[in-house]
């Protein structure tokens, strides 16, 4: 009893004979150093010993933290039972395929552009392949000879054939007389310095009308105009959809917190009454809705990542230069794993704020 | 209560001036409630059921805001508080309630060890007074159980505990014995009279009023139907306990 008699003594309500009004206090005592009251044996219920130990005194500086080891059992996780990993999942799946779909659309318009700008196409069209041959020359050489031109090839007869197989059957390529079966032209690609314009094909023109009459002179761009439009309308749309995804995601955090207040409203408006600020309550459910996010991005992401590398393997089995053109490169991985932790982050912010918007009703 | 130390009473704890809560467009639940609670005192908040004591101690332990009226704790004006101050209030006020409200998947140690938590004591500070907590109300033997497990009475002791463990400067409970026998709303009552003893002011609030007699001092504030009345005048003119005056005389009203 030595011990209850000291704090009584250093307890935080002196004894005060005199009868004078105390000041009131502001400022919350220390904590005492002596046990907490003891009941006597006695007074009803069993107890032996008395609360020792330093109790902390009310009202002491809030600490902007959380609320230590409790975090995690203050509002039980539903790890993968429940729905949120599996929503945030999928959004985070579907916005790695879209990001992912919308960089290699990327590449292959930059890499296309760069290919076509300056670059065009000389078909010769003659029933006679050795007829189309000679032209062919008789062009190249024209060709060589004309400034502004950088480059010009002969595309070789066996890459048009294969170019052409596929729609028209080996066979159809395969008995070679003086006559074709089907009449193939004869393609020199030209490169242009400088970008391409009507004039200077028209000078191309000009120039190959006596030594090839039946060149066909085309800028490679114009046949492909419509290409590059349909690729970047399709690059807007992966944009969209990543932008509705995140908005989705953020909807979906909403939803989910507010389930999580609503699951857990007894025990928020105790913690609150105890004296817990809206930051400490608030990071409890960042934290259960952060796992949520972590894990599953994580998901998603994986599956995200199956998907892609899929595609990318079936589009580069294709042979279809521009796709093997389109591949992803390191930093577009990085890109892509920006995704999952813009979704936690996402995701936590949303939370954060519902959290402290609801305590703000509750006083 | 006075108790061997003598009962610290040396200033006001509490005061209400005016106070008037309506929850709808209706008539007022509280009007022109006014009150001082002076620091030490055992008080008992009685009225029928319906009569506005859980409101009134809602707005005492900071969960309800009046509709009207001016509270002040420890000093400081609760109302116009900013925000970011009312927990730090909080901290300083323990409640009790009828229903316990324990968080239902935490341990008994851990419910206990919630207000030290929130307040950001370290672990290892937390373990020796829960468990000293617990075994004064003797819970010793059942602080890894979850409060389905405990009986009525032994859920209301670890809410009391709870209460308590932060060394509030006020404690108030609101029917802490509604839901327990009476042999142990008594020993309950005993829990509130040993900390009354050494310095906590408490506020208890019951319907019962067989209860009111079980603590000798205590003093008594009567709820009808939303006014508070003083029958003995002891809420504006507290006898002098401990040779104490109330600072500044009589308040409210
Ligand atoms: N949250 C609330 N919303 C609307 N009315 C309420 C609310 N809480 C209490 N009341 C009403 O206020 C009156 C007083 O209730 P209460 O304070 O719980 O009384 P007591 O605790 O004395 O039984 C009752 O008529 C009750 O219906
Ligand atoms: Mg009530």
């Amino acid at each position: 009893m030595a011990d209850r008699d000291e704090w009584m003594r250093g307890g935080p309500a002196p004894h005060n004979p005199q009868g004078t009004p105390a000041p009131q206090r502001h400022v919350p005592p220390p904590p005492p150093a002596g046990p907490l009251p003891g009941l006597r044996a006695d007074e009803g219920l069993r107890a032996s010993g008395v609360p020792k130990g330093g109790v902390p005194g009310a009202g002491r500086l809030l600490r902007w933290r959380g609320i230590g080891r409790l975090d995690g059992g203050l509002v039980p996780q539903a790890r993968l039972s429940g729905p949120t990993p599996w929503v945030i999942a999928i959004m985070v799946a579907l916005t790695v395929i879209a990001a992912a779909m919308g960089l290699v659309l990327r590449h292959i318009a930059a890499e296309a552009a760069a290919e076509l700008t300056g670059g065009v196409t000389i078909q010769i069209l003659d029933a006679s392949p050795s007829g189309r041959q000679t032209q062919a020359e008789a062009a190249l050489r024209v060709l060589r000879a004309q400034a502004g031109v950088g480059q010009a090839r002969q595309v070789p007869q066996a890459e048009v054939d294969r170019l052409i197989a596929p729609w028209l059957g080996a066979d159809t390529m395969a008995d070679r007389g003086d006559q074709d079966i089907v009449p193939v032209p004869a393609l020199i690609d030209v490169r242009l310095e400088g970008a391409v314009d009507a004039p200077r094909l028209n000078t191309l023109r000009a120039a190959l009308q006596q030594v090839a009459p039946a060149a066909r002179v085309d800028a490679q761009s114009d046949w492909l105009g419509p290409v590059f439009g349909a690729i970047e309308s399709l690059q807007w749309l992966a944009a969209a959809v990543v932008a509705l995804l995140a908005l989705a995601l953020a909807a979906a955090a909403v939803l989910a917190t507010r389930t999580a207040l609503g699951a857990h409203r007894a025990t928020i408006e105790v913690v609150h009454l105890m004296g817990g600020t809206d930051s400490q309550i608030a990071r409890i459910f960042e934290r259960s809705i952060g796992w949520d996010a972590a894990i599953g991005g994580l998901l998603g992401f994986g599956f995200a990542v199956g998907v892609t590398l899929f595609l990318g393997r079936a589009f580069a089995a294709l042979g279809a230069g521009w796709l093997a053109v389109g591949a992803l490169q390191w930093n577009d991985w990085l890109v892509l794993t920006l995704v999952p932790i813009a979704a936690a982050v996402i995701t936590m912010l949303t939370a954060r704020l519902s959290v402290i918007a609801a305590l703000r009703k509750i006083l | 209560m006075s108790g061997p130390g003598g009962a610290p009473a040396y200033g006001e704890i509490a005061q209400f001036e005016n106070v008037g809560l309506r929850y709808g467009p209706d008539r007022e639940v509280l009007a022109d409630v006014a009150f001082t609670l002076f620091s030490g005192s055992f008080y008992f908040l009685t009225g029928a059921s319906g009569a506005g004591k859980s409101s009134l101690l809602r707005m005492l332990y900071l969960a309800q805001r009046p509709t009207r009226g001016a509270i002040r704790l420890f000093g400081q004006d609760a109302i116009t508080l900013p925000r970011e101050g009312l927990p730090g209030l909080r901290r300083r006020i323990g409640v009790v309630f009828q229903d316990c409200r324990l968080v239902p998947h935490l341990s008994a140690f851990d419910n206990v060890a919630l207000p030290l938590r929130v307040a950001g004591v370290p672990e290892k500070d937390i373990a020796r007074p829960v468990a000293d907590m617990l075994e004064w109300v003797g819970l010793a033997d059942r602080m890894a159980d979850k409060p389905a497990s405990l009986s009525g009475g032994e859920q209301q002791r670890v809410g009391i505990a709870r209460a308590v463990i932060g060394r509030p400067e006020l404690l108030v409970a609101d029917e802490p014995t509604g839901n327990v026998d009476p042999d142990m709303a008594i020993k309950l009552l005993r829990l509130f009279e040993a900390l009354n003893r050494l310095g906590t002011t408490v506020v208890v609030a019951t319907h019962d009023v067989h209860l009111l007699k079980k603590v000798p001092d205590s003093l008594i504030m009567r709820l009808d139907r939303g006014r508070l009345s003083d029958p003995t005048g002891a809420l504006r003119y507290p006898p002098r306990r401990s040779g104490v005056a109330p600072a500044g005389g009589p308040h409210g009203g």
